[in-house]
């Protein structure tokens, strides 16, 4: 009996930590929906013990149910059968009709689709657990991003006519995007959609590397301007399964399993429109990446959260030389940094999918109720311009900190484990082959960089960690913030100097640039987590690794973690600020010089 | 063909959580030692009883008897998709045994229209099994206990598989009929997400009135009475109220219920403790497990 909410004191810390009141008024539209459907919350106070009530039972699911197959869901994976038709892993078939009947398959969706309107944040906390469960599940449980596309962009027609299915759990969804020769580079899609003579839609083309591309609803980017290159000739488009979709083959892959990677063959498939013609890429695909990517900031936070269990767990009843081995200072050292990380990036992902939460929310209030008087309208309008930047900064930045963080920390749950975590015969392996796939898709955690580096040197990074600086901390803290603002001068430093380089240059230290301004912010993160208004008591560890009688306040140990991660981290961000700023370009100069030529027979 | 299901189900003290102080010195459960929990079998039956009301349609209709927490396990059904819920609970019927229980939701059953009733195979607590059996023989039902699988409901006739211990049996018979179910029978869902917000303001009558009287610590007996009434007539309306029923309503003979309807008497509680030794590792092999199998018919532990 787990429970994968109930046991995990760090999420239900950040639960009472951040304001959800005000994200429940935005998402609730002060609260308007509560006369219209008998589920929906009249309150504040309601909403939080909704929210609080669903994730207990989600995680009761996580694991309990699904955890428990998620070794056979890896060893099985799915089937090609001869008819064309996909069988999932008998795991995944199961564990998604426990969700559908759980009711969270349509958990930001609007009421009135039958979805439960929780904010971003929330969603987040269920795809951390979800995938500690089975981070393959997570593929078709945190693709609700393709309903939430339809639901902003598409018409009501087609709202009808798919939503309900998505939130009874009915039906899942498909984003057919990659081809042979468009990954990264979407804009190079051949997918051509022409029009009959009636004006209805038709698909033609190869897509590959669809994830769960048997899915019941496909959103398709296809080009339909057939004398447009580039992404202003792509649209997106929705169609169901049927005797024009071919499903050729799935792919062998190295991990996530359960989550079938299909190559669709569309021959001349009717489909419809979504919203206007040329948006597809430049905004529609553009949205849906950007909920994708948090998606799988919260699947790379699932599996590190589960490897480091197992890390945690074994390092305290092995025993080699006469004690368990976390008693050797360099396993307490691993052990400590694992948890440190994924409660790093537990920081960074909740702040993130608030920021996008109150985006929505402020987005909404100027299209739907804006108010009469000018300066509250202005002030609306600045409030959705700041998280409109501040989103698209942290959202890469989540992605590639949460990704990156998961495979280190699965390599050092291995390394823990040692031989036995070479094995199958702990999970180890299977979420160091799970996470290697997080830093890859829905965009590299190089072009993660390239996208966040971008809010480093505008100002966003730098207006928020002003912003951050500005909040009122415990006094205990001082120390910290010191360090924390001669970083920030050190960051400051190093944008004049790239700036002076020109765009390449930013690129080719644009890892450094985001690392530093990612442990900054963490650093103030871990400070507010230190002052929060909202504390409890948890066990500390007794010698045997077993919880002790003895508690600690969690706000103290978050100033624990605020001092020894910022003065770690201090020396780093001075050293990477000085690699910024050596002016070294010789990437560039020297590269033929200094990579091998090709063999050529 | 829709049909009508009454669940039985009950709150146990969770066993799973043995501590030192979870008995009395008399022999008696210590319930406020053990957190209370959704009887693990009853959840099957519960399971058995939506997914017949998925595939054919009609209600299920979930009954307990306790104290007036058990209003939790109520709720919880209510959470995972049941349309009524039923409390029964008078202080006459405390120190009831398995026939006096019987005896009393007997009453309370043949007040619902049903087609099958299902219970739970056994409870954690008392762990005898004897309630379904007994309450088939108050209604003058058929009976079919530990079923693992429900093969067919057609019209009037269902066929199930029971397990037998030393193999499985398929059994045919007409409706009416009471199953008690095992817990291999399925995997019961969770609670689901719109029901929870919905149903976590429901409330049984007792509920209500001590609610009401924490929320106006100076109001008199009259005004208390009246204000419960009203809530409650709201939470009518919604769906929201959870019946109470009282030994009164159930028109019950009181000779039958509680202690003196209980012939039962504990003639004697010993404190069972088991110590685990070392292990032993025995060879995957047919002699291996020939050896150990023959070993434990000597020292009696299989007969």
């Amino acid at each position: 009996m787990a429970n994968f909410y109930k046991d995990n004191d760090d999420i239900k810390f950040l639960f009472n930590h951040i304001d959800l009141g005000v994200l429940s008024e935005l998402m609730e539209e002060k609260y308007r929906f509560a006369k219209e459907f008998d589920y929906a919350p009249a309150n504040a106070e309601e909403a939080k013990t909704n929210y609080q009530m669903v994730l207990d039972s989600l995680g009761q699911l996580s694991g309990d149910f699904i955890a428990a197959r998620a070794e056979d869901v890896d060893r099985q994976g799915n089937t090609l059968n001869e008819d064309g038709s996909v069988s999932y892993a008998d795991g995944i078939a199961e564990d998604l009709e426990k969700l559908a009947k759980a009711e969270v398959m349509g958990f930001t969706l609007p009421h009135r689709f039958g979805g439960l309107n929780f904010p971003n944040l929330i969603y987040s906390m269920a795809i951390e657990m979800v995938s500690r469960a089975d981070a393959s599940l997570m593929n078709i449980f945190g693709l609700q991003g393709i309903a939430e596309t339809l639901n902003s962009f598409a018409s009501e027609e087609i709202k009808q006519q798919y939503l309900h299915d998505f939130s009874a759990g009915k039906v899942t969804g498909a984003m057919v995007l990659t081809e042979p020769d468009a990954g990264s580079d979407l804009q190079a899609v051949k997918v051509k959609a022409y029009q009959d003579e009636d004006g209805n839609w038709l698909l033609h083309g190869v897509k590959r590397f669809i994830t769960n591309g048997c899915g019941e609803v496909l959103l398709v980017m296809a080009r339909s301007e057939a004398d447009r290159t580039g992404g202003l000739g792509l649209s997106l488009f929705v169609c169901g399964q049927g005797p024009t979709v071919h499903i050729r083959r799935l792919e062998d892959k190295l991990g996530i399993h359960g989550s079938p990677t299909c190559e669709i063959f569309f021959d001349n498939t009717p489909c419809q429109l979504v919203g206007e013609r040329q948006r597809g890429l430049v905004k529609y695909v553009m949205a849906l990446m950007n909920g994708a990517r948090i998606g799988i900031a919260g699947q790379s936070l699932g599996i590190a959260e589960a490897t480091y269990r197992i890390a945690r767990d074994y390092a305290a009843s092995r025993k080699q030389f006469g004690t368990a081995i976390e008693n050797f200072p360099a396993v307490k050292d691993m052990l400590i940094e694992m948890k440190i990380a994924t409660e790093a990036g537990r920081s960074l992902l909740y702040e993130t999918s608030r920021a996008v939460d109150m985006l929505i929310g402020y987005e909404k209030i100027e299209e739907l109720n804006p108010p009469q008087d000018k300066q509250e309208l202005k002030a609306i309008k600045n409030q959705s311009r700041k998280y409109k930047r501040l989103a698209a900064m942290l959202t890469p930045m989540s992605k590639y900190y949460c990704s990156e963080m998961s495979n280190t920390i699965s390599y050092d749950a291995i390394q823990v484990l040692g031989g036995s975590g070479y094995m199958r015969d702990y999970a180890c392996e299977r979420h160091a082959r799970d996470a290697r796939i997080t830093t890859i898709y829905e965009g590299t955690s190089q072009l993660q960089v390239v996208a966040a580096v971008r809010g480093v040197c505008s100002g966003t990074a730098e207006k928020y960690l002003t912003e951050l600086a500005d909040k009122k901390y415990n006094s205990e803290l001082k120390d910290c913030l010191e360090k924390l603002t001669e970083g920030t001068d050190a960051l400051k430093k190093s944008i004049v100097f790239v700036k002076k380089n020109g765009n390449d240059y930013m690129d080719l230290y644009g890892r450094a640039l985001v690392d530093i301004a990612i442990d900054l912010i963490l650093g103030y993160l871990f400070c507010e987590q230190a002052s929060s208004d909202f504390d409890m008591q948890i066990p500390i560890s007794a010698a045997n690794g077993k919880a002790d009688e003895n508690t600690i306040s969690m706000k103290q140990r978050k100033a624990m973690i605020a001092k020894r991660f910022i003065s770690k981290n201090a020396p780093k961000i001075m050293a990477l600020s000085e690699l910024v700023c050596s002016g070294d370009k010789s990437s560039f100069t020297d590269y033929s010089s200094l990579v091998n030529p090709l063999v050529t027979e | 063909m829709a049909y009508n299901c009454v669940v039985m189900v009950k709150q146990v003290p969770d066993t799973q959580k043995i501590t030192g102080q979870a008995m009395n010195e008399d022999g008696t459960v210590n319930r406020a030692a053990l957190p209370a929990i959704f009887n693990p079998e009853d959840l099957n039956a519960l399971e058995m009883a939506l997914q017949i009301k998925e595939k054919l349609g009609g209600k299920v209709t979930v009954v307990t008897m306790g104290l007036p927490t058990a209003a939790n396990v109520l709720r919880d059904s209510l959470y995972r998709g049941a349309d009524e819920a039923i409390l029964i609970t008078d202080r006459k019927a405390a120190a009831s045994d398995t026939l006096a229980t019987s005896y009393i939701i007997g009453c309370a059953v043949r007040k619902l229209d049903y087609d099958i009733v299902l219970c739970g195979r056994q409870a954690i607590d008392g762990d005898t099994a004897q309630v379904g059996p007994q309450l088939a023989e108050k209604l003058g039902i058929t009976q079919i206990t530990y079923v693992e699988e429900l093969l067919g409901l057609e019209g009037k006739d269902i066929l199930v598989q029971r397990n037998v211990g030393n193999g499985w049996q398929q059994v045919k018979a007409k409706l009416p009929v009471l199953l008690t179910v095992t817990g291999d029978a399925n995997e019961p869902r969770v609670t689901a997400a719109k029901k929870l917000m919905k149903y976590k303001n429901a409330r049984t009558s007792i509920e209500v009135s001590g609610e009401i009287k924490a929320e106006n610590p100076h109001a008199d007996e009259v005004e208390l009475a009246e204000l419960t009434e009203r809530k409650c007539k709201q939470l009518d309306e919604n769906g929201m109220l959870i019946k109470v029923w009282d030994l009164d309503f159930l028109e019950a003979d009181l000779n039958w219920c509680g202690r003196s309807g209980s012939p039962t008497k504990v003639h004697r509680i010993q404190s069972v403790v088991l110590t685990a030794k070392e292990s032993r590792e025995v060879e995957p092999t047919t002699a291996g497990i020939s050896d150990m199998v023959h070993e434990l018919i000597k020292d009696k532990t299989i007969a």
